[in-house]
């Protein structure tokens, strides 16, 4: 009898240990499902590639081209931002500052993280929006660099808070073997502490600017939506999640515009399956 | 000759000013919302329905709704979440097996949130026909969070000493004894740390819910898990960007009911964590 309620036991937290498994594979496959069929109608290079997105004009006009290069845009100027202020900030909490600050500083930063996007994208409204139309002086200030900004801001707990753990688990003998020799603590910084830890802070980033790619609501509410290609960071733009999320209430189950919002999820997938894998590598390298 | 202090001075002035260039906005985000949001608040503002095309009124309904996804997605969470961290803590060996069900954690918790909505609108509302519900949005709020209580609960049963199971199992516990009367009492704070961080994130998750639940406009209570529900971070989407001219202080208090909930249930998480860490004696 007990060996029996081992069993099963066991059994059954092997199967909750698979669930992880099987709803990645779920979720791949639902996406697959209603995705797949937009591509009888516009060819996988036509939809990546098309110039133009009017998913409502008869007929459809299905290529995402402007909606990948309006998530490019607001990425990589996400990126720009808060890759070195992360970074550096991470470098700070981890060896400059003291003990004291050091928890406040963390708390501050998971604070940021637990903040919903939505929550941020409505700040961003009444506040960055306005000051970017002011500063730069354009008609209005929705801009991809408003997203960016915003944006930021959200990458940023995830890049300080691994890169923290990736100097954090960098020998101590390391650090020890760098004052003996007369370093400064900067050049111990700069020298060993960054180098040796530099796959885990790669990891950082690269989970970083995942979370940016996949952000919708806050990058929904200041970033325009103008489907159409970006020619500079000041105009307004549309990115893959923001149209999945703003045209999926309309859209028709079974229409070609929902197998096409379905068929950006895809795209949207395969992106962040790829950053975490290599992500998930560069972390394991570093434990080796 | 360069002085490597002087240096050392710059370099760490920049490191500082990084620092206050993420902290000083955090500051002031929280600050402006509860400056301008108290204003909102009232006994009236949080228990009445909205009225005047949600211009008026209270958010009472979207309270309640955002009450009864988290309720939901936890019941469906919490018990294949813990189950998922006793297997990879506990039984789990180091194999394929083990590394891809890692991989997908990882993968799992990177998805994108609106992905999960068309997920959920695929398998819920459509193929399982559940509609838009209260079910459908909990279930995929559920597999949205699950991520984030495998991998806290797990970190929580693995930093019990392994040789508080050494001493359980040789004096005759079976192994599922050991668990259960020794390795999950001591980790209980870590779970309900993990668990209550889940909370906070389902409750703020607007992009799943979207297709999934949440009613642009509704004023009675849902009356069962079928109906749909208002929630309030897709509430305080609608009012700030889908209904025109509404009053600015009944979005900042929405913004600051939302803030309010979410940051309660991370301090509690931080504090159970904090004290937790003091009272551990091994």
């Amino acid at each position: 009898m007990r060996k029996l309620k081992e069993f099963v036991i066991e059994k059954f937290v092997l199967i909750c240990g698979i669930a992880s498994i099987f709803f990645v594979v779920l979720i791949f496959l639902f996406l697959l499902k209603e995705g797949l069929a937009v591509f009888k109608i516009a060819g996988p290079f036509k939809f990546l590639f098309g110039r133009s997105w009017y998913p409502i004009s008869e007929p459809p006009q299905l290529g995402i081209l402007p909606l990948i290069l309006g998530s490019l845009l607001v990425t990589f100027g996400a990126a720009v931002i808060s890759i070195p202020i992360g970074v550096g900030c991470a470098v700070y909490i981890a060896e400059v500052a003291p003990v004291k600050t050091k928890e406040i500083l963390k708390a501050g930063i998971e604070l940021l993280a637990a903040i919903p996007s939505v929550v941020l994208g409505f700040i961003g409204m009444v506040t960055l929006v306005p000051m970017v139309k002011n500063i730069f002086g354009i008609p209005t200030g929705l801009t991809a660099l408003s997203g960016s900004i915003m944006l930021a801001f959200m990458a940023m707990p995830t890049i300080v808070s691994i890169a923290e753990d990736a100097l954090y688990s960098v020998p101590k003998n390391y650090k020890e073997g760098a004052f003996a020799l007369g370093a400064t603590k900067w050049q111990m910084i700069w020298r060993v502490m960054l180098p040796a830890a530099s796959s885990g802070i790669l990891a950082a980033v690269m989970l970083g600017i995942g979370r940016v790619i996949g952000e919708t609501m806050a990058v929904m509410m200041i970033t325009g939506n103008a489907a159409v290609i970006p020619h500079s960071i000041l105009v307004p733009v549309r990115t893959l999640t923001a149209t999945i999320a703003a045209e999926m209430g309309e859209a028709v189950v079974g229409s070609e515009h929902y197998f096409a919002l379905f068929a950006i999820g895809i795209v949207l997938f395969i992106i962040s399956f790829a950053i975490n894998v290599t992500a998930d590598l560069f972390l394991h390298k570093r434990q080796r | 000759m360069r002085n490597p202090y002087r240096t050392q001075n710059i370099a760490f002035f920049f490191l500082l000013l990084a620092t206050l260039l993420i902290v000083i906005p955090v500051g002031l985000i929280v600050v402006i919302i509860i400056q301008k949001g108290c204003g909102a608040i009232s006994w009236q503002f949080l228990t009445d329905i909205p009225r005047q095309g949600m211009r008026a009124g209270g958010i009472f309904p979207a309270i309640v709704g955002t009450v009864y996804l988290v309720t939901g997605a936890i019941l469906f969470a919490l018990p294949i979440g813990l189950s998922a961290a006793i297997y990879l803590s506990e039984y789990s060996k180091d194999n394929a097996l083990t590394r891809i069900i890692k991989l997908a954690i990882v993968n799992l918790a990177g998805v994108p949130s609106v992905v999960y909505g068309l997920f959920g609108l695929a398998l819920f509302v459509v193929f399982f026909k559940f509609g838009a519900s209260i079910l459908s949005g909990s279930l995929t709020l559920g597999i949205m969070i699950l991520p984030i209580i495998i991998t806290t609960s797990r970190e929580a049963l693995e930093s019990v000493p392994y040789s508080f199971r050494e001493v359980s199992l040789s004096l005759g516990a079976s192994r599922w004894q050991t668990i259960r009367h020794i390795v999950l009492p001591s980790a209980i704070p870590g779970i309900l740390t993990g668990t209550i961080l889940g909370l906070g994130r389902a409750a703020g998750e607007t992009a799943p819910i979207l297709f999934t639940v949440a009613a642009f406009y509704l004023p009675q209570l849902p009356k069962s898990i079928f109906d749909q529900a208002m929630a309030l971070p897709y509430h305080l989407y609608v009012i700030s960007t889908q209904v025109p001219n509404v009053d600015e202080k009944i979005r900042y208090g929405t913004a600051l009911v939302l803030l309010a909930l979410v940051l309660f249930m991370n301090l509690v998480a931080i504090i159970i964590r904090y004290k937790f860490r003091k009272r551990k004696k091994w």
